[in-house]
């Protein structure tokens, strides 16, 4: 069983994001350790990229002070393989494909299996043009996960079909970032994808209480939680660490609990 | 099977909640460029609305002074609005209000398809918002102000290089989160499919006008075609009727600011790489990661990282050939142009006719030239001042 796979084996699963190298690396490689040690079932990896249009402005900051802090891509995978001599916790990196694309699909998925990378969430890489890379992923074993959106209709089942890893089932319109209120019907789009794949889904998007990630774990396999963890890193830095992790056991509780 | 593609170019790379609705997009456009009332009220608009068709002016001073090849302006910035972003807005706007949306989005980057996109918006009763980077808002004040004037609300973006590739990202951001009653009204032969042909499509008006134009002037086709690169409307609207013209040469002039030699520049063919961005696969200036070039030019509609997807298909196919001109060369141009016709063109105008300059005495007296005049130059007036050592403001 790949380790994506094993996430979702036994509850709901819990899924964080952090920013590689916000603020810097090491923070990145001890809070991936201590959100595993939270409860937290697989963590993605934001790649920061100079304009990623998916994102609301907390994950574009997170981005800016990244870059501006000299990460790169060669050393995302640094954090991972730090991460990978400690733990077996699934890794997702997620970003955007023009760093994938630039550094070579064969360089990149490579370095992703020796690294230790199980899925790469890719936002500006729909089901029409996933081919390219995922053909590339699968040689090195890589999940290349697939997003359905509230505005995928007709598309669901097409993209639950082939999808691989788990779906990133995107809770609402618009880009990432808190929302008070998700009003997508997801409960229906989660039948959908049911019908015709056995994958997990995991819903993501404005997600930052307690009460919303079990609400929308019931509705699916689990959780993701992005820009609330980042916004704490944005104002406390390398000493968010504790609040963080707190934070993380409160969310996975929540989504363990179903 | 990805769609839209030009060779390897082009594509659909965008997030997934936007693909039903390039897809709608694209069904609805092929529906209405074939349907006659369509086709008859955008011809009428574009004839008593936005004055075409524009002229094709021998330029006999510039020609004599030059001493080569007799020199032609495709007059575009004689159109309403004062540039050939009319012809993609009213194309746009008036698709989107059959298509049942109420609202339109754009970027602008010197605020020309800002203020183009607000006076269609106008016209045919759309709500309308505009995305412009803070840094030209403030190059361009007065445009932001046309724009209001208009009736249209400027979203000055603060985030990134504040510029027109920050304008985009904001405006696909805006177009994500409200898709239902709003049309993003890209300005450029760029994006993910299908806006690349469809803005080569309405702007493609240029050339077929040219093409027949300058048949029954000349009595043949030019020998060269001559238009400024950004993301290359008025230039793909300039070269596609003579695309299949094989003895005609098609010279994009792309912005290369302060030099191709330095960081700051704009021309993508000349120093940017392949890459996936805005949607769609093509060149970009881009560093060794992948990471999109803050980039730079004196005109901030050529301010842009990439460029369209069709054009990279011409560059490396061979069938058109793009070649790099400095702030410097553009603002002497600019200024030629004033002096010599009359004309004070638009700054990214400038930039082909400084190619121009130098080209046209290498050529032979019986050959002919076309230079595609894109915008007019009162937008300008102020900044060239400045250039100039004139402390003069808008």
């Amino acid at each position: 069983m790949s380790r994506i796979a094993g996430a979702f084996e036994n509850n709901k699963a819990f899924i964080a994001f952090i920013t590689a190298g916000d603020p810097t690396a090491d923070f990145t490689v001890n809070m991936v350790l201590e959100m595993e040690k939270a409860g937290a079932d697989i963590v993605e990896i934001g790649v920061p990229f100079s304009d990623p249009i998916a994102e609301g402005p907390v994950i574009q900051e997170a981005n800016i002070r990244a870059l501006g802090g000299g990460m790169t891509t060669d050393g995302v995978f640094e954090i991972v393989k730090k991460v990978r001599e400690k733990s077996e916790i699934p890794l997702c990196l997620m970003g955007y494909l023009n760093p994938v694309f630039h550094y070579g699909y064969d360089r990149f998925f490579s370095k992703c299996q020796e690294s230790g990378v199980d899925g790469v969430i890719i936002a500006d890489l729909p089901y029409e043009e996933k081919a390219e890379a995922d053909e590339v992923a699968a040689k090195y074993g890589v999940d290349v996960i697939s997003l359905i959106a509230p505005t995928s209709e007709q598309r669901i089942q097409m993209i639950a079909k082939e999808a691989k890893g788990f779906i990133y089932l995107v809770s609402s319109m618009g880009v990432t970032g808190v929302r008070s209120q998700i009003t997508t019907d997801v409960d229906k789009i989660a039948k959908s994808i049911k019908e015709v794949t056995d994958v997990p889904v995991a819903i993501g998007f404005g997600i930052s209480t307690p009460e919303q990630a079990a609400n929308m774990a019931a509705k699916a396999d689990g959780s993701i939680v992005g820009s609330a963890i980042v916004r704490m890193i944005a104002a406390d830095g390398e000493a968010a660490t504790e609040k963080v992790a707190a934070y993380v056991k409160s969310m996975a509780d929540a989504v363990h609990s179903i | 099977m990805s769609r839209g593609r030009y060779g390897e170019f082009g594509g659909q790379y965008i997030p997934e909640t936007l693909m039903n609705e390039v897809i709608k997009l694209e069904e609805a456009y092929e529906h209405y460029k074939n349907d006659p009332e369509f086709v008859a009220e955008l011809d009428q608009l574009n004839r008593e609305y936005a004055g075409r068709p524009s002229l094709l002016y021998y330029a006999e001073k510039m020609t004599k002074d030059l001493g080569g090849a007799k020199i032609y302006l495709k007059r575009e910035d004689l159109n309403h609005t004062g540039s050939h972003k009319i012809n993609n807005v009213l194309g746009q706007v008036l698709l989107a209000k059959k298509m049942g949306k109420t609202r339109v989005i754009a970027e602008t980057g010197a605020g020309q398809h800002g203020v183009a996109t607000a006076t269609a918006a106008a016209l045919l009763d759309m709500e309308c918002e505009i995305f412009m980077g803070k840094e030209d808002t403030i190059r361009q004040a007065l445009n932001v102000y046309r724009m209001e004037l208009l009736g249209a609300k400027v979203n000055a973006v603060t985030t990134g290089t504040q510029t027109l590739k920050d304008a985009v990202n904001e405006a696909m951001r805006e177009w994500s989160g409200r898709v239902d009653d709003t049309l993003y009204v890209l300005g450029s032969v760029m994006g993910p499919h299908p806006f690349p042909m469809i803005v080569r499509d309405f702007q493609s008006v240029i050339s077929k006008e040219a093409r027949e134009q300058i048949l029954e002037t000349e009595g043949k086709l030019p020998t060269a075609v001559l238009a400024c690169v950004g993301g290359g409307s008025n230039s793909m609207g300039m070269f596609y009727n003579f695309i299949n013209d094989k003895d005609v040469k098609l010279i994009g002039c792309e912005a290369a600011g302060r030099g191709v030699d330095t960081a700051e520049t704009a021309a993508t063919i000349a120093t940017g790489s392949l890459g996936v961005f805005h949607g769609m696969k093509s060149y970009f200036c881009q560093d060794e990661y992948g990471q999109i070039a803050p980039v730079y030019s004196i005109s901030a509609g050529l301010d842009y990282p990439g460029i369209g997807p069709e054009h990279a298909y011409l560059n490396d196919s061979g069938r058109a050939q793009y070649v790099p001109v400095t702030d410097d060369e553009a603002v002497d141009a600019f200024e030629y142009l004033a002096r010599t016709e009359g004309i004070i063109c638009a700054i990214e105008s400038a930039h082909a006719v400084a190619h121009a300059m130098k080209l046209a005495p290498t050529m032979d007296k019986d050959e002919i030239m076309i230079i595609c005049l894109s915008g007019r130059g009162d937008k300008d007036v102020a900044a060239i001042a400045r250039y100039r050592g004139h402390d003069i403001h808008e």
